[in-house]
C-alpha cells in the first residue's frame, strides 16, 4: 500500500502482549484514517455500555494516509478515539506537530491499547520492537518534561513523544494527550482515559521510508500547495492567527462573556489578537511538513508572569479571558502554560473557572469552598489559582475536575444550570444565541460542543445567512460541513488550511489518489465523509446517545442576550431547537429520532453495522403506534 | 593574490527557521525517492519553540572529517569544496562524524556508508533552499554571511534611529 503502512498494532496493557495485524483494507477506503479509522476500529474492539475509564474501553491512536508525508500541514497529525468519561459517547481529538509522522514511519496506521497496566508504564514503540517500559519515575511531571526525560533515558534527541500529565495521572475528566510540548489531542478526556489504562506515554521512533503512489504529480501538486498557502486563503493564521477573532466576535456580539451572561467584552481590546502580536508574540514556528506556519509562540516579558512561554490561540484565550472577565493576556498565557503542563484542556479548563466563577459571583459557592480564593470574574489571580486547583484536584478542583455537567449536578442549588456545555463538553468561543446555524452544528456534534465539527459558525459570522433566525435549510448546510470536516479529520490535514483547498472534494480525492494509488471520484469522497459521520452516530446510538442529547445549554435556550447591540434579546427557542433538529436529522436521512436507517446504512455500505439500529428502530416504530 | 572566498553552502536564517523539517523531506525525497528525515543530508534542530534551526555542511576549509578519515575515503573538491564519499573504502567507521563540529556528516541507515550534502549537484542547485517556504535557507558563502551578519547588528545598534527615519515621509 501506498500512503498507508498497513498495519495496526495491538497493544494490550493488562498481559504486556503486543502484536501486529494487517490493516483492514476494506476499512482505509471506507473510514479513510485518522478519526474515521479510528472510531470504526473503536466499536470492533469494545462492547456496548463499556465504562471510559475502565481497562474495557479502548484507546485508538491513529494516523492518516498522508501522514509522514511532506503535504504541507497534513504529514504531522495524528488522532485519538475512545469512548469519552465526558460525553460517554464519542471522544476524539487530534493534534499535529511532528509525532503521527514518526508513527507512520514506525510503520502503524493505528495503535489499539487495551487493558490496564498493573503500574505506571510508557510504550516505546521503536519501529517493530514494542517495549511497555517502568514509568514510575515520570509520575507527576508535565508532559513537557516527560518528553525530555525519556529522550534523555532512550538516548535519542529526535525520539518523538506523546504524554499526560498530571491531571491525566488523577483522571481529570478534562485531561488531554500533548505531544511536541504545546501540541493538544484537547478535547473529550482522551488524557483521562490514557490515566485509567496506566499509561503515562507513548514514545516512538520510526526510521522505514514513507513512498506515496505518484510522487512526481504529488510533488508538482505540493508545490502548487506550497504556494497557495503564501496567498489570502491562509492570511489570517499566518499574520495575527485566530486571536483576530477577539475583536470580530465582540463586534458581532457573539463572544460569550463571564460565563453566558454576556455576549460581549468591555476589555476585548486588552486582549486582542493585535495585542497579543504586538506586546507577547515572539515567533511564529511552523509544524513538521507545514509550510503555513500559526504557531504563535508568547514570551511573557516582564511582570508578575514574566518568563512564560506558550503556543496561544482564540480558542483558549477567549477561555481563560473574556469567558472568565479576565483582561490580562499575561495572565492568559500563564494560564495556558499551566495547562499545558497538567495537561488539561484549556478551553474546558477555562470554561470551567468561568462557571466556578458564576457559582461563587451568585452565592452558591463562597469564599470558603474555594479555600479563600475570592473568585469574582476578571480575578486574574483566581483564574491561575483555579487551573492549578483542577490540575491537580485540589480543594474545589477536585470536584470542577470532573467539567462544569458533573460538577454543576454536585455542586446543586441551581449550578447545573450555570453549566454551559453539550453532551458533557464545554462550549466553545461562540455565542449560540446569536449563531444560529452554529448552534444547530453544536447540537449535533457527535462529539459534545464544539465548533471544530463542522465550522458552521462561518455562515453566520460571515453574514452568508440571518443569523439570528432558525430556518429550513440549515440542516443540509450543516451536515454539507460536518462531511468535509470529518475527512479533514481522518486524512488527517489542518483545519487551518481548508482554504487552500479550493475545489474542496474536488483537491481532496486528488491528493489521497496521489499518496495512495487508490482511485476514487469526489463523490465517492464525500460519501466516506458522510459514511464517517454516520459511523460516528452510531457509536453514540450504540453508547445510548440520541435526540434528547442533541441540545443546548440552559443559558442559550434560557436567557437572552441582554447586551445593547446586534444581538441583543436573541436566545434559541426548543421550537427553534426542534425545527433545526428535524431538517437536519431529514437532511441526513435519519429518523425524526436521529437514527440513521436500514436504508441509509446500506446505501454507504455499512451493511455490517446495521445491527446496532435494528431493535432501536422497531422499539420506536412500536412506540408509536 | 588575495581572493574573496567563492565555496557556497546551505545556511540556514535563525531569525526565519521556523522548524517545519521541509528542508528534510525534500532532501530524503530528491536523494532517496522517499520521505523519510533519517536519510536527509540536512536536519533540523529544535531546542524549544523559540530556537529552530536547520543544519547540513559548511564546506570548511581543512575539513575535519577529512583529515579523519584513516581510509582516505573522503576527499574534497578544491574547485567547489564538497566533500566527496567513496562508498568502496569507507567502511562506516564514523571517525569522520566524531570529527564534524556540526552534526553534518552522518550515517546512512541503508547503505552503512557515511553521505553528507553535495549541493544537489544533479539538480543543478540545492533543493531545499529552492523549497523552503520561509525562504529561510540560502546558498551562500561566508563572506555574504559576514555581510548579513554585520548589517544585523549595526540594524540592532540604531532600530532606534532606523524607526525614526521610517516615520518621515
Amino acid at each position: 500500500m501506498y500512503g498507508y503502512a498497513g498495519r495496526v498494532l495491538h497493544v494490550d496493557l493488562t498481559t504486556g502482549k503486543t502484536h501486529v495485524e494487517p490493516l483492514n483494507e476494506d476499512y482505509a477506503k471506507k473510514y479513510i484514517g485518522g478519526i474515521g479509522l479510528g472510531i470504526r476500529l473503536w466499536l470492533d474492539h469494545s462492547k456496548p455500555g463499556v465504562e471510559p475509564l475502565s481497562p474495557e474501553n479502548p484507546l485508538i491512536l491513529a494516523t492518516g494516509p498522508i501522514s509522514g508525508t511532506v503535504w504541507p500541514t497534513g504529514g504531522n497529525g495524528h488522532a485519538f478515539v475512545s469512548k469519552s468519561p465526558q460525553s460517554y459517547g464519542v471522544g476524539e481529538a487530534k493534534a499535529h506537530g511532528s509525532f503521527g509522522t514518526e508513527l507512520k514511519r514506525a510503520g502503524y496506521d493505528a495503535v489499539i491499547f487495551k487493558g490496564k497496566a498493573e503500574k505506571p508504564v510508557y510504550v516505546w514503540i521503536d519501529d517493530d520492537s514494542v517495549q511497555l517500559l517502568d514509568a514510575s519515575h515520570l509520575m507527576g511531571k508535565s508532559p513537557g518534561d516527560t518528553e525530555d526525560a525519556i529522550r534523555e533515558e532512550l538516548g535519542d534527541y529526535y525520539i518523538r513523544v506523546a504524554a499526560i500529565g498530571p491531571a491525566g495521572e488523577k483522571l481529570v475528566r478534562i485531561a488531554c494527550i500533548i505531544n511536541d510540548k504545546t501540541r493538544a489531542a484537547g478535547r473529550t478526556g482522551m488524557g483521562a482515559v490514557m490515566g485509567s489504562k496506566n499509561l503515562k506515554a507513548i514514545a516512538v521512533r520510526g526510521t522505514h521510508d514513507v513512498t506515496v503512489a505518484k510522487p512526481e504529480e504529488f510533488m508538482e501538486y505540493v508545490k502548487e500547495f506550497h504556494e497557495r498557502m503564501k496567498g489570502p486563503a491562509t492570511q489570517k493564521y499566518r499574520t495575527l492567527g485566530t486571536p483576530e477573532n477577539v475583536l470580530v466576535h465582540n463586534s458581532l456580539s457573539c463572544m460569550p462573556t463571564r460565563n453566558y451572561n454576556n455576549s460581549r467584552f468591555e476589555g476585548a481590546e486588552k486582549v486582542s489578537g493585535e495585542n497579543l502580536n504586538e506586546r507577547f508574540v515572539a515567533k511564529i514556528i511552523g509544524c513538521s511538513s507545514c509550510a503555513m506556519r500559526c504557531e504563535h509562540v508568547c514570551v511573557v516579558p516582564e511582570g508578575p508572569y514574566k518568563g512564560t512561554m506558550t503556543r496561544m490561540e482564540y480558542e483558549p484565550l477567549w477561555a481563560m479571558g473574556p469567558y472568565c472577565g479576565v483582561d490580562r493576556l499575561d495572565a492568559i498565557i500563564k494560564g495556558m502554560d499551566l495547562c499545558n503542563y497538567y495537561g488539561i484542556d484549556a478551553i474546558s479548563s477555562g470554561v470551567i473557572v468561568g462557571f466556578a466563577m458564576d457559582c461563587y459571583e451568585k452565592g452558591i459557592l463562597t469564599e470558603k469552598d474555594f479555600d479563600g480564593i475570592d473568585a469574582r470574574f476578571g480575578n486574574h489571580e483566581a483564574l491561575v489559582q483555579l487551573i492549578e486547583k483542577i490540575g491537580k484536584r485540589e480543594g474545589i478542583g477536585d470536584i470542577l475536575a470532573e467539567g462544569v455537567k458533573v460538577a454543576g449536578e454536585k455542586i446543586g442549588n441551581g449550578a447545573d444550570k450555570l453549566a454551559q456545555h453539550i453532551k458533557g463538553v464545554e462550549v466553545t468561543g461562540y455565542d449560540l444565541r446569536c449563531l444560529k446555524t452554529a448552534a444547530l452544528g453544536f447540537a449535533v456534534s457527535f462529539r459534545g460542543a464544539d465548533h471544530n465539527r463542522h465550522g458552521a459558525y462561518a455562515f453566520d459570522v460571515k453574514g452568508k445567512v440571518n443569523r439570528l433566525v432558525a430556518e429550513k435549510g440549515r440542516g443540509k448546510m450543516v451536515k454539507d460541513m460536518e462531511d468535509v470536516y470529518t475527512l479533514i479529520d481522518s486524512f488527517i490535514v489542518c483545519k487551518f488550511s481548508r482554504g487552500t483547498y479550493y475545489k474542496e472534494l474536488e483537491d481532496m480525492t486528488k491528493l489521497y489518489t496521489l499518496v495512495t494509488g487508490i482511485e476514487m471520484t469526489p463523490e465517492e469522497m464525500k460519501r466516506s465523509g458522510e459514511r464517517i459521520n454516520n459511523v460516528a452516530r452510531l457509536f453514540n446510538i450504540r453508547e445510548g446517545l440520541g435526540r434528547k442529547d442533541d441540545t443546548l445549554p440552559y443559558k442559550v435556550m434560557h436567557m437572552p442576550i441582554p447586551d445593547e447591540g446586534p444581538s441583543k434579546g436573541a436566545y434559541v427557542t426548543q421550537e427553534e431547537l426542534d425545527l433545526l433538529l428535524d431538517d437536519y436529522y431529514m437532511a441526513r436521512g435519519w429518523t425524526r429520532e436521529g437514527i440513521p436507517t436500514i436504508e441509509k446504512l446500506k446505501e454507504l455500505g455499512m451493511d455490517d453495522l446495521i445491527h446496532i439500529v435494528e431493535g432501536k428502530i422497531g422499539k420506536i416504530k412500536k412506540a408509536e403506534e | 593574490m588575495v581572493k574573496i572566498h567563492e565555496r557556497k553552502f546551505v545556511s540556514a536564517d535563525p531569525e526565519k527557521c521556523a522548524g517545519c523539517q521541509c528542508c528534510e523531506y525534500i532532501c530524503s525525497m530528491t536523494k532517496e525517492k522517499s520521505f523519510n528525515p533519517l536519510k536527509s543530508r540536512i536536519r533540523v534542530v529544535r531546542i524549544n519553540q523559540l530556537i529552530n534551526l536547520a543544519v547540513t555542511c559548511r564546506l570548511c576549509e581543512n575539513p575535519p572529517c577529512v583529515a579523519a578519515c584513516p581510509r582516505d575515503a573522503l576527499t574534497q573538491s578544491e574547485e567547489t569544496g564538497l566533500i566527496a564519499v567513496d562508498e568502496d573504502k569507507c567502511n562506516g567507521c564514523g571517525w569522520c562524524i566524531e570529527a564534524c563540529d556540526y552534526g553534518a556528516i552522518m550515517l546512512h541507515p541503508e547503505n552503512k556508508v557515511v553521505f553528507v550534502c553535495d549541493l544537489c549537484k544533479e539538480q543543478g542547485e540545492p533543493q531545499c533552499v529552492k523549497w523552503c517556504p520561509e525562504e529561510a535557507l540560502d546558498l551562500v558563502t561566508s563572506d555574504v554571511l559576514a555581510q548579513k551578519a554585520r548589517i544585523t547588528a549595526v540594524k540592532k545598534l540604531f532600530q532606534e534611529a532606523i524607526k525614526e527615519t521610517s516615520k518621515s515621509p
